[in-house]
């Protein structure tokens, strides 16, 4: 059993990794082949980086990524606050289900449906050529805040609605109590959305590719790289991207197991004291 | 007490109108950006280039009907497979140590992290003529497969792109089931392959069914993996979407093309749930 479990996982990891292990692999390949290796050399990685539109491509999507994460957080908390306030059953069902909406709706109809909206207002207003950065913060902003709130309100259900009566009981107004007691007990759900709302805009490229044409981002394109010829730069910026993940995975791993030992040495200590005062 | 219970509903009353306050951006933002873009869908697929209203679009979905078929069936297929492929690599997750699990979540989501299309696009050179598989096949003496350009390929495509979305509901429903269960199932006489059919499968159902949602809607509706890896004659639902919006600016048939996808895929939802909902009511 336990040798089969193994042979399986290597089997799922050779599947998962063996065409991303190509493209690496390729990125360093003199010629233009995807198959055949001739020698090492670093062309596709000077030919990217000579690349201004892929260059100004990256920078536009990290944009769109951090500001509709930001935005979609910082409405998407404030929304969750105030449905998990609702008192009438009917009012919270219905806002719940218009946020699972563009979950379960499939992306390209979220996306179409923008675009005819979007198509409409240029005629109502007149502006011609109205698809590009606006449009593409507000798309994502829109798909980014059924996640936020959804990882939001667990937490908000989670937390003692006590612990905030206490606080005014003592003093504090409303807002303070908010800030001071239930922020603190939200935070990690809050930041959890955040991170889900950054890494799907940075992700996403459906719901862009109908909602923007001016203002292109890296997936739209990596899109156009490979809808005409196929480029081996491509085979580069994969490369980068993924030690770009990697590096941030790892990081993020020593961060976590080094804050937890660090938890852990504090009870320990915390254990001594009190052994030492008693 | 009675002025006492006046205070308290009043109260409450200014508890639901903040509530209402606070969430009235993401209120006024949904109703603008998620609710009134669904309705110029539905009114899009009613009218004609001048605005009037007609029956020609959905009229005309009957050319499209061997599309959509095999769209589902591909997407029918691709789930399938997820399924047989993921089922197996959550129950192993989830019966590993607490290192090991961490280990192997990070490894099964690194290539998710990966953008969609370089994730589709490596398999296209992978699955070529000239390709590396068939430049294996041919080193071995045997002769070359044709691949690219075939309903194969897309599911490939489609098994790749989204069998993690399969592992996940289901490693996270079965990671929290109570190890007592099992314990007691074998105490009562279980074998091992009972404990399975009896007490680890129904339990990780819900896990099963969001995962099979999660993966059957973006196979079903996606475009540009059959486009790259299936060729003009394994062109699905999304991809004619994606055409008549962007290259032959037909917003009214596209819609009506949109229109009918979205409900095929929500009646599916709703059947899926319906499934789900039954089935905790049976094991509570």
């Amino acid at each position: 059993m336990k040798t089969t479990s193994r042979v399986y996982t290597a089997l799922i990891m050779i599947f998962l990794y063996a065409p991303i292990a190509v493209l690496i692999f390729f990125s360093f390949n003199s010629s233009k082949s995807n198959a055949v290796f001739e020698s090492f050399s670093l062309r596709w990685y000077k030919e990217l980086f000579n690349d201004t539109q892929i260059l100004q491509a990256l920078k536009n999507t990290l944009i769109i990524a951090g500001l509709s994460a930001l935005i979609s957080t910082v409405l998407g908390t404030a929304a969750a606050v105030g449905i998990d306030m609702y008192r009438k059953k009917w009012q919270k069902s219905v806002v719940l289900t218009v946020t699972n909406f563009p979950m379960m709706n499939p992306d390209i109809v979220t996306g179409v449906s923008m675009m005819l909206l979007f198509v409409f207002a240029s005629k109502l207003l007149n502006i011609n050529g109205i698809l590009g950065f606006w449009t593409i913060l507000i798309a994502h902003i829109t798909f980014n805040l059924p996640y936020v709130i959804l990882s939001v309100l667990p937490k908000l259900r989670q937390t003692d609605p006590h612990l905030a009566e206490a606080a005014m009981d003592l003093g504090c107004t409303p807002v303070k109590a908010f800030f001071k007691v239930v922020l603190p007990a939200i935070r990690p759900g809050i930041v959890t959305g955040m991170i889900m709302a950054f890494t799907l805009s940075l992700d996403d490229f459906i719901i862009s590719n109908f909602t923007t044409e001016t203002f292109q981002t890296l997936p739209l394109q990596i899109y156009s790289m490979t809808k005409k010829h196929v480029t081996p730069s491509i085979n580069a910026l994969s490369t980068l991207i993924f030690a770009t993940i990697l590096l941030l995975l790892i990081l993020s791993n020593v961060t976590q197991s080094r804050a937890e030992s660090k938890l852990n040495k504090e009870i320990r200590e915390g254990k001594k004291q009190k052994r030492g005062n008693n | 007490m009675k002025n006492n219970n006046s205070a308290k509903t009043q109260s409450e009353k200014k508890r639901s109108l903040s509530g209402i306050l606070l969430s009235s951006p993401y209120l006024v933002w949904s109703v603008i950006f998620i609710v009134a873009p669904l309705f110029f869908v539905v009114y899009y697929a009613f009218t004609d280039r001048n605005g009037n209203f007609t029956f020609d679009n959905i009229s005309k979905l009957g050319d499209y009907t061997g599309i959509f078929i095999h769209s589902i069936w591909i997407g029918l297929i691709s789930t399938v497979i997820c399924l047989v492929i993921a089922y197996p690599m959550a129950y192993i997750m989830a019966r590993s140590g607490a290192r090991r699990q961490k280990t192997l979540m990070m490894l099964v989501m690194l290539p998710m992290w990966m953008n969609l299309l370089i994730r589709t696009y490596s398999w296209m050179t992978l699955l070529q003529d000239t390709g590396i598989i068939n430049n294996l096949i041919s080193a071995i003496g045997l002769p070359r497969i044709h691949m690219i350009d075939t309903s194969f390929a897309v599911v490939v495509g489609m098994v790749y792109n989204f069998f993690p979305y399969m592992i996940l509901p289901i490693y996270s429903v079965m990671s929290k089931i109570d190890n007592n269960l099992v314990e007691a199932a074998q105490d009562l006489g279980c074998n091992k392959l009972n404990v399975f059919r009896k007490v680890l499968f129904p339990l990780s159902l819900p896990g099963v069914v969001s995962g099979i949602t999660m993966v059957f809607v973006p196979s079903v509706s996606t475009f540009y993996i059959a486009g790259k890896l299936g060729g003009p004659s394994n062109l699905l639902i999304g991809d004619v979407v994606e055409t008549q919006f962007k290259a032959s600016n037909n917003y009214n048939l596209g819609s009506a093309i949109s229109l009918v996808l979205m409900v095929l895929i929500l009646i599916c939802m709703a059947v899926m749930n319906k499934f789900a909902d039954d089935d905790t009511n049976m094991i509570v």
